[in-house]
């Protein structure tokens, strides 16, 4: 009746029960505070059920931050144990329970914070930088936000009910295979991923075709913000890659639940098909969520040094160049796997190569800056984070990519540190450069310049105190995912590095702080639409941004449109309103969204009549909702004028 | 580049409720052409496991003992005039022929469940002359690469008698005629798979 | 348009402070942990050979990574809003020369990257013999969970967690796993390259000095994955030889069903020596998953 789901599952460590029942009293008073606001009816029709890329964004948002949250918890705790599992002492972790921890760290944050990120920004940015009222498809693309949401939610059910998977982010076989881990671990990460995975390629399918297809009029593809282009590529690695995620996991599913031989040692399977199947998608991933925060920065550094972007063509080359050579450099994950010296040298030229396009990328950024009026607002302080650090890990790349010197530091903590200087000097830098840059357009308000500034100080001292010492512990010959070491001199650099992480800690609790106080002081921050003197279609439009974004859609005729404007620029705009039709609000989407979560659960179980239950489910209300007639929602003309004069801002 | 807001297939104008999108036609079938190129990707990582796997019998039958060239040229025919008729059907769909939209439609439908009938009963043999796909690799790959492909024809079907209920409840309208053009893109689609199928893993595979 | 109030000047200072206080903790740290950070001061040529080409390479990366620092600083103090000094020409928006240099320099260093590291790979091929008058000696690794099986076929030994070889001769690994997939790995001595059941990879070492080198499994495979540490000791001939003749005189027999009992998982496994009294155990482990039993 429950599959192999037994009480034992429910029995956890004390810090595990800790962060559970955390977890549940959370979701309590969040249910109380919303029953006592009397805002059910509100938050599911303004909220569940929309179909606004805006409101989707947000709730992207939302997500990333308690994923966030949770992945944090737990390099928190990967960092205390090694400092004091050293010799004798085992530290407070057992060796499973800290291979949980890691393998959820990596997974919440790739696949529930960076490319939440990636597609919260989308869904807030694409529509409004294009000058579109909507995306091509709101269905879909609600649909992908509550898949997403399925996924990450399963990984915070597997905190509370039976165990995570302990085989890293990417559960190589044959560790994840029935024969070494039969259990439900590798289980919900499958499930979890590739729940979050079907949405993300229905996400990347429905951005695409927003691009290509609903750009305002004159918005040619050489007029377009390099955001854009950066989400235009971001969506194209989307499409090619993530199917063969999808692949490579049904085939390790094959495995697990029917018995087939793919990836087992026996049987004539395949564990190194495995291998190259996952970084074949592994690596455009890791590009995904790199492009995005690229394009940001290109908004980003030409507002704030009132100047356009330098290279604008250059710049464009470079994504189009990153976007292609990051299909043919993946087996650089894996140079130790005994590939003859031919495979290898190929791969490592072709590596090298992608980083030439990012260092271009660089100095127009700079050169932006050159004869510019740079100013120093939050957004630009986490660029100049973002440059120094990822620089660093950028350089560390190129050491990597030759294999004679990653034969030496693979799957070391060298590693670690180059990827999370990628990551966290590229990706999370980007997105907080994003966060404080747009948070004034969807909101009205500013974030706190002060308690920014305090948290970009922690932020950017913070990752080198952390990070850097790994490099040495790398070269000391400390391979990753040790819960124990041996060496007592390594002992002092784990400790330095919790050092940093106890500062990183400070400085995100600043800005967790710092997003309560500013909704506080909500109206002493009171930004208006146009707070930073911008240059792009947004900036243009009321803050918040009313339901249809442009009242009359505009026309453009150059790069940075509204700078044009300004400048008295631009070409003749329509004058008149119009009639606006706007999509329906659907409950399609979240309740697609619930029965995968259940389905994902009773799978990972065995509960089997449950998942065909769920299953059926899904394929039910997708007939329902796709064979109604369309219908829009109208929204007369007068009233837009009426909305458009009501905006003060 | 402007966009284009006329370039509807506008057969049955549905002129009781504006329709706003009137690109809505061309945006949903590139849409969907996309769609298309993400399962080809899928196959084509399954083609790869397929090509990398189809040695390894560990000890057991080979391609050559296993495949009947007979069973996948007859399912190899039915796909391919199930093709025909789906593509009858939308000619149909486009004069508004009620009657032969079914017919085609219904013809489609009879010969894809045949299909499936017989790569079913192709697999279950199998499974009975004890070569399921716990035996080895290239069981395993083997039955993943067509049951994937035959996993498609079967949502395929579904999909299909979706249609034909809301053809005939609904007509031919905007709607339907665009969910039938999609639903005609994935079918011929399919064939097109089958035809990687039959030439790379049957043919190459008996030769 | 939202400025930040604090000068720039003490921004500035304090983000070069904090950069060379990182730049400083790595000689500092370097003359601090000496020794200890193996791969700076290697015990063996394969592992020095792979030392000096990341300093080349670093070296050379250096040479577009220092000028975007210092560019950086520059810009963001001359350009800045509040410097009147600094020329605002709002329309500079491109130039084919710099664009030229950035491609340009950035494709050359690439060029010379790429070359050195073709070379290089071809002759830091795990597989490749090292070249040397001496006959290299073939240790048999087999990994397990969670600790390492060694083989001596010639001299008819087999030990777990521990070997012993001569220093200046050439070590022949031929490396198989009994286990989820693992990485074999001595910092000190080079390369590491993967554990894998049911395939063979190959490595060869050589220690130029004498000591105990530490060696460890560099990828997960389960839960006592951290305990997979082994010792290497190089030692002269004689103590070498000496050693080899205690083992071939060691109480217990390494045979199948000593080795079946050693497949069960355990962790934190001590060092234990052996009589190889079959030889073909290695070949034994590579078939095992071959064929069907």
């Amino acid at each position: 009746m429950f599959g192999r789901l037994t009480k034992d599952a429910f029995i956890h460590d004390m810090a595990q029960n800790g962060a559970v029942a955390g977890m549940i009293l959370g979701a309590i008073a969040l249910i109380a505070l919303i029953s006592y606001l009397g805002r059910w009816k509100w938050l599911w029709r303004e909220w569940i059920t929309t179909v606004d890329p805006k409101r989707i964004g947000i709730m992207y948002i939302v997500v990333v931050l308690i994923m966030f949250a949770k992945g944090f918890a737990d390099a928190v705790m990967m960092r205390m144990q090694q400092c004091v599992s050293v010799g004798d002492s085992f530290g407070f972790l057992t060796a499973e329970h800290f291979q949980e921890v890691f393998s959820a760290h990596g997974t919440t944050m790739i696949f529930f914070v960076a490319m939440g990120v990636v597609f919260g920004l989308m869904n807030l940015i694409v529509p409004l930088q294009i000058g579109a009222r909507d995306v091509a498809y709101p269905f879909l693309n609600a649909l992908g936000f509550w898949l997403f949401a399925a996924g990450g939610f399963l990984t915070l059910v597997s905190l509370a009910v039976g165990k995570f998977s302990i085989a890293g982010w990417l559960a190589y076989p044959p560790l994840s295979g029935l024969e070494y881990c039969p259990g439900e671990g590798i289980d919900y990460w499958i499930w979890s991923v590739q729940i979050a995975g079907v949405g993300s390629t229905l996400s990347g399918i429905n951005f695409l075709v927003t691009i290509l297809k609903m750009r305002c009029p004159g918005m040619t593809w050489m007029k377009m913000p390099i955001f854009i282009w950066s989400a235009l590529c971001t969506n194209i690695l989307v499409i090619f890659a993530f199917p063969i995620l999808t692949a490579t996991l049904a085939l390790l599913t094959l495995d697990r639940y029917l018995g087939m031989h793919f990836f087992t040692a026996g049987g004539g399977g395949n564990p190194m098909m495995y291998i190259n199947l996952i970084w074949a998608w592994g690596h455009p991933e890791v590009y995904i969520i790199m492009l995005p925060a690229f394009g940001i920065f290109s908004e980003v550094v030409p507002t704030f040094s009132e100047k356009r972007l330098f290279g604008y063509v250059s710049m464009v080359w470079a994504l189009v160049i990153i976007t292609v050579l990051s299909y043919i450099v993946w087996l650089h994950h894996f140079f130790t796997m005994g590939a003859s010296p031919g495979v290898n040298t190929f791969f490592a030229i072709t590596t090298m190569l992608i980083a030439i396009p990012t260092g271009v990328k660089l100095f127009n950024w700079l050169f932006t800056k050159f004869r510019g009026r740079v100013h120093f607002a939050s957004p630009m302080l986490w660029f100049f984070a973002f440059v120094l650090n990822f620089s660093v890990a950028g350089m560390t790349g190129i050491l990597l990519s030759a294999p004679p010197v990653d034969y030496q530091v693979h799957n070391s903590l060298f590693l670690i540190a180059h990827f999370h200087g990628m990551a966290i000097g590229g990706v999370l830098f980007g997105f907080f450069a994003g966060f404080t840059y747009w948070f004034p357009k969807f909101t009205g308000f500013h974030l706190d310049e002060k308690l920014n500034t305090y948290a970009f100080w922690c932020w950017f001292l913070g990752f080198l105190v952390a990070f850097m010492p790994l490099y040495m512990l790398g070269f000391m010959g400390a391979t990753r995912r040790l819960d124990h070491y041996d060496v007592a001199s390594w002992q002092s650099v784990f400790i330095s590095a919790a050092v940093g992480v106890l500062i990183i800690f400070i400085g995100a609790s600043i800005q967790l702080f710092g997003l309560f106080w500013s909704i506080k002081n909500r109206d002493k921050l009171r930004s208006g639409r146009d707070p930073w003197n911008g240059r792009t279609l947004e900036w243009s439009i009321p803050s918040p941004p009313p339901e249809y974004n442009f009242a009359i859609v505009p026309t453009v005729d150059q790069i940075d449109p509204l700078w044009a404007t300004k400048r008295g620029q631009g070409p003749e705009q329509k004058k008149e309103y119009e009639d606006i039709h706007m999509p329906l609000n659907t409950p399609a989407g979240f309740f697609i969204g619930a029965i995968s979560l259940i389905f994902g659960f009773a799978i990972t179980w065995h509960i089997y009549w449950l998942a065909i239950l769920a299953f059926v489910g899904i394929i039910t209300c997708l007939i329902i909702r796709l064979s109604g007639k369309e219908v829009h929602g109208n929204i007369t003309a007068e009233e837009v004028q009426r909305i458009e004069e009501a905006a003060t801002t | 580049m402007t966009i284009h807001h006329y370039d509807t297939v506008e057969t049955f104008p549905d002129k009781r409720i504006p329709d706003p999108h009137q690109d809505a036609y061309s945006r949903s079938t590139l849409g969907f052409w996309i769609y298309l190129m993400t399962d080809c990707i899928l196959f084509a990582a399954l083609f790869v496991t397929y090509a990398v796997l189809k040695e390894s019998t560990f000890g057991g039958p080979s391609s050559k003992d296993i495949f009947e060239l007979k069973t996948a040229f007859i399912e190899t025919m039915i796909l391919l005039f199930s093709t025909v008729t789906c593509g009858m059907a939308v000619l149909a769909a486009v004069k508004g022929k009620m009657q032969s939209i079914r017919t085609w439609l219904g013809l489609s439908f009879l010969l894809g469940a045949s299909f499936i009938f017989l790569e079913l009963r192709e697999f279950s043999h199998l499974v009975h002359e004890g070569f399921s796909w716990e035996k080895s690799a290239f069981l395993s790959s083997f039955f993943t690469l067509v049951g994937t492909h035959g996993f498609h024809v079967s949502v395929g079907l579904l999909w299909m008698a979706v249609m034909m209920a809301q053809i005939s409840f609904c007509g031919v309208t905007v709607d339907t005629f665009r969910r039938l053009v999609l639903f005609s893109l994935f079918w011929h689609f399919l064939d097109l798979i089958w035809i990687f199928i039959f030439t790379f893993v049957y043919l190459l595979g008996v030769l | 348009m939202k400025m930040s109030k604090h000068p720039l000047f003490y921004f500035l200072l304090f983000a070069l402070l904090i950069i060379i206080f990182v730049l400083i903790m790595q000689p500092l740290s370097i003359l601090h942990f000496g020794k200890s950070i193996v791969m700076l001061f290697p015990g063996g040529e394969v592992a020095l050979k792979e030392r000096n080409l990341l300093f080349i390479i670093q070296a050379l990366m250096l040479i577009v990574i220092v000028p975007v620092y210092v560019l950086t600083f520059i810009f963001s103090w001359i350009y800045n809003a509040n410097n009147p000094k600094g020329n605002y020409d709002p329309d500079l928006v491109d130039n084919v020369t710099a664009e030229y240099i950035w491609w340009g320099v950035p494709l050359v260093m690439t060029g010379i990257i790429a070359a050195l590291t073709w070379h290089y790979t071809y002759e830091m091929d795990p597989f490749k013999p090292l070249p040397s008058d001496k006959k290299p000696l073939t240790i048999q690794v087999v990994a397990l969970q969670w600790k390492w099986l060694f083989i001596y076929p010639e001299e008819k030994i087999a030990t777990v967690n521990f070997i012993q070889i001569p220093k200046d001769r050439p070590i022949h690994f031929e490396i198989t796993a009994d286990a989820p997939m693992n990485s074999f790995w001595i910092p000190s001595l080079g390369s590491q390259i993967y554990a894998m059941p049911k395939m063979k990879t190959e490595l060869f070492l050589i220690a130029d000095q004498e000591g105990d080198f530490r060696g460890c499994s560099a990828n997960i495979s389960g839960e006592g994955f951290s305990g997979m540490t082994f010792t290497t000791r190089a030692s002269t001939d004689e103590a070498y030889n000496k050693w080899i003749e205690t083992a071939q005189k060691a109480k217990n027999g390494f045979t199948l069903a000593e080795y079946n009992k050693l497949v069960a998982p355990s962790s934190y496994n001590p060092v234990a020596i052996y009589r190889l009294e079959d030889p073909t155990l290695f070949h034994y482990v590579l078939m095992k998953y071959m064929e069907p039993s």
